[in-house]
C-alpha cells in the first residue's frame, strides 16, 4: 500500500503543518510517512505547496509526487483545474470552499470524488484565525481513508501544547462531523 | 526505551547532539542547516542539554571556536551548508591536521553563483580533500544514528580525526518522517566521553597548531593520512557495535542485486532511495541491475565497492555535484574509476550528472541511464567517446 497527497495552499494557512500532521497521525497508526514542502522560499500569501507519501513499509522513493492520490486545497481562491495536475483518476479533492461537492464535480469533471468544507468558518469561531491546516486534515479523514480521525487527534496532543490541542481537537471534529462527502 | 517519533532530517540531528552530551556547539544560520542548531539552541536553554551555544559572526568563527573547544577536551558540534562550508574551509584544513575530533552535520545545499538554496553535493564534495573522515547519510534516520557513531569514530585513539555526515538540504533536512530517537544513557554507552586527544591545559603547557618547518611538516601530513587509513577498522567496529547497541545495521556501503547484475549503478545520499525504487521495479521486470550505495565517502572504502562491480558488465556512477574541467567531472565518478583501474577492471563506466541545485532525480532519469548502460554492454573503456552526461537539463 502507497498513498501519495498533494497540499495547496498559501504561505500562513500551514499546508506545511497540514502535511506533517497526516505523518504525524499514520505513523502513530504504524505506518511509514514522509512529509515534505515543495522546498522553496517561504512567504505569506503566496501559493504552498506541500507533500505526503504514505506507505506500510519503508519509503525509499525521495523524487517528488507526480500522481497525488488525492489534493486537499486550503485556499477556496485556488479551486481550480490548475491544482490538479497529475491527480490519479477516481482520486480524491478535498476543498475549503462554500460550494457543495457535487457544485465541484460540475466545475471540475466526473473523473475524481469531491469532498467540501467550510474551514475558514471553522477555524474563525474556533481559532479566530482563518488557519485552516487542522480542519483540512480532518477533511481528508472524511473523504477518504487515507488517515484516521482519531490518530489525527493524537498526533496535535503531542504537537501542540494543551491549550492548542484542546482547540485542534475541537476543530478535527468539527471538520470530521462537517465535511461533505460525494 | 527508545521512541518512534516524527522529526526532519535537521531536527533528527539536533535529538543525536542532545542524546551525545555534546559540551559546546557554535554555529552560524544558513539555509537549509540553521533549523539543526535553532533546535540545539533551545535545548540548551531549556535545560536539556547542559552545553555552551556560542553564537558566532561567520562559519569561519564557528568552526575556529569549536576547534578552540575541542582542544581543551570539549565533546563539540558544528552544522553548515553550502557558502557557509566554503568559509570553514579553512578550518576543516587544521581541524584534520590538529587532529581534533569535531563532528559536523552538512545539510548539503548547491554553491554560488547564481545563489540557489536547494540540494546537491557541491560543498559535500568541496570538502572532500580537507582530510575529515566523510559520511552520507540517506534518511533523517541515518542522520540521527550516524551522528552518534560519529563521535565514537572521532573520539577513538586511534583515529582523532573530525567528522561529517551529510545528509541532502531539503530532501532530507526538512522532510518529516519517522526516527527512532537514541536515548542519552545508550548512546553514551555506545560512545563513551573520555578525553583521549592531547588537550590544552594551563597546568601542563603546551603549543597547538605553531609553525613546523620544511624538517617537519611533511610529518604531520603522513600521519593524517595514517590515521585516516587506520580509521577503517574503527569505522567497521563502530557500526557493528551500533547494531549491537540500537539495532539498526550501517555498512561502508550497501549493496542491492549486486552479485549478477549486468548494470551497476552507483549513488550517494537521498537520490539513492529513488534509484532503489526503479531497480527494484526493473529487477520486477527481469532486468539484471544492481545497485551500491556509498555511505562512506572518507576514506573511500575501495575494496568493498570493488567486490561488487567485479562481475558487471557496464557501471553507472550518479554525480550530485561537478569538478568543471577535470578529467572525471563528477566527483564520486573519480573515485569509482580509480578503483576500478587499480583492479584492471576493464569496462565501461559512465558518469552522470543530475539533480544540481535542487532539480529532482526522477525515476524515468534513472530507466534512461540503465537503457543507455545496456546499449555499452561488452565494450572497453576506451571505446567510450564520451564518458559523461548531464541527465534533466537544457542542454
Amino acid at each position: 500500500m502507497l498513498v501519495e497527497v498533494r497540499w495547496h495552499g498559501r504561505g500562513g494557512q500551514g499546508a506545511v503543518t497540514a502535511a506533517e500532521l497526516v505523518a504525524y497521525a499514520s505513523i502513530i497508526k504504524g505506518y511509514y510517512a514522509l512529509a515534505f514542502p515543495e522546498f522553496g522560499a517561504e512567504r505569506r500569501g503566496a501559493p504552498v505547496t506541500a507533500y505526503n507519501r504514505i506507505a506500510d513499509r519503508v519509503i525509499y522513493d525521495r523524487s517528488p509526487v507526480l500522481n497525488p492520490d488525492a489534493v486537499v486545497i486550503l485556499d477556496s481562491s485556488m479551486v481550480g483545474r490548475e491544482v490538479l495536475h497529475g491527480l490519479k483518476k477516481g482520486g480524491f479533492v478535498v476543498a475549503n470552499t462554500t460550494k457543495k461537492p457535487s457544485e465541484l464535480s460540475d466545475l471540475l469533471g466526473q473523473d475524481y470524488r469531491y469532498a467540501t468544507i467550510n474551514a475558514t468558518k471553522i477555524a474563525l469561531d474556533v481559532f479566530r484565525l482563518p488557519i485552516v491546516n487542522t480542519a483540512m486534515t480532518a477533511a481528508l479523514a472524511a473523504a477518504s481513508r487515507v488517515v484516521d480521525l482519531e490518530h489525527l487527534v493524537e498526533a496535535v496532543k503531542s504537537r501542540f501544547s494543551a491549550r492548542l490541542a484542546s482547540l485542534n481537537e475541537l476543530v478535527l471534529r468539527k471538520a470530521f462531523e462537517l465535511t461533505e462527502v460525494k | 526505551m527508545s521512541k518512534v517519533i516524527p522529526l526532519s532530517g535537521n531536527y533528527a540531528v539536533a535529538y543525536a547532539v542532545k542524546a551525545a552530551d555534546v559540551d559546546v556547539v557554535a554555529a552560524y544560520p544558513i539555509t537549509p542547516q540553521t533549523a539543526v542548531v535553532e533546535k540545539v539552541a533551545e535545548f540548551v536553554a531549556n535545560g536539556e542539554l547542559d552545553a555552551e551555544f556560542l553564537h558566532v559572526e561567520s562559519e569561519h568563527s564557528a568552526l575556529s571556536a569549536v576547534l578552540g573547544a575541542s582542544a581543551a577536551g570539549a565533546r563539540v558540534f558544528t552544522a553548515t551548508s553550502a557558502q557557509g562550508l566554503l568559509l570553514m574551509y579553512e578550518i576543516m584544513h587544521i581541524a584534520s591536521t590538529a587532529r581534533l575530533p569535531i563532528v559536523m552535520g552538512i545539510a548539503t545545499r548547491a554553491i554560488s553563483a547564481p545563489i540557489n538554496i536547494w540540494c546537491d553535493h557541491s560543498d559535500f564534495m568541496a570538502a572532500s580533500d580537507t582530510g575529515w573522515i566523510m559520511l552520507m547519510a540517506l534518511n533523517a534516520q541515518e542522520a540521527h544514528d550516524l551522528i552518534i557513531a560519529a563521535y565514537r569514530i572521532a573520539e577513538d585513539p586511534r583515529v582523532h580525526i573530525p567528522v561529517a555526515v551529510g545528509y541532502d538540504g531539503f530532501i532530507v533536512s526538512h522532510t518529516v518522517e519517522p526516527v527512532d530517537v537514541v536515548e542519552r544513557e545508550k548512546a553514551i554507552k555506545y560512545a563513551p566521553k573520555r578525553v583521549t586527544w592531547y588537550t590544552l591545559n594551563p597546568e601542563k603547557p603546551m603549543t597547538m597548531g605553531s609553525l613546523a618547518s620544511p624538517d617537519w611538516y611533511f610529518e604531520f601530513r603522513v600521519q593524517l593520512q595514517n590515521a585516516i587509513e587506520s580509521s577503517r577498522e574503527v569505522i567497521s567496529e563502530a557500526f557493528t557495535d551500533f547494531k549491537h547497541y540500537f539495532g539498526r545495521e550501517y555498512r561502508e556501503i550497501d549493496s542491492f542485486y549486486t552479485d549478477d547484475a549486468d548494470v551497476v549503478l552507483v549513488s550517494m545520499g537521498s537520490a539513492t532511495g529513488t534509484v532503489l525504487a526503479f531497480v527494484e521495479e526493473a529487477r520486477r521486470a527481469g532486468m539484471k541491475v544492481g545497485l551500491l550505495n556509498v555511505r562512506l565517502f572518507r576514506p573511500f572504502p575501495e575494496v568493498e565497492i570493488a567486490k561488487h562491480l567485479e562481475n558487471a558488465k557496464v557501471v553507472a556512477v550518479l554525480d550530485r555535484a561537478m569538478n568543471a574541467g577535470s578529467s572525471f567531472v563528477g566527483p564520486l565518478y573519480s573515485d569509482i574509476v580509480v578503483t576500478m583501474f587499480k583492479r584492471g577492471l576493464d569496462i565501461p563506466v559512465i558518469n552522470h550528472i543530475t539533480g544540481l541545485g535542487g532539480r529532482a532525480v526522477l525515476k524515468s532519469y534513472v530507466e534512461s541511464i540503465v537503457k543507455h548502460a545496456y546499449s555499452l554492454v561488452g565494450k572497453k573503456m576506451r571505446d567510450i567517446e564520451r564518458h559523461y552526461s548531464f541527465i534533466g537539463v537544457r542542454e
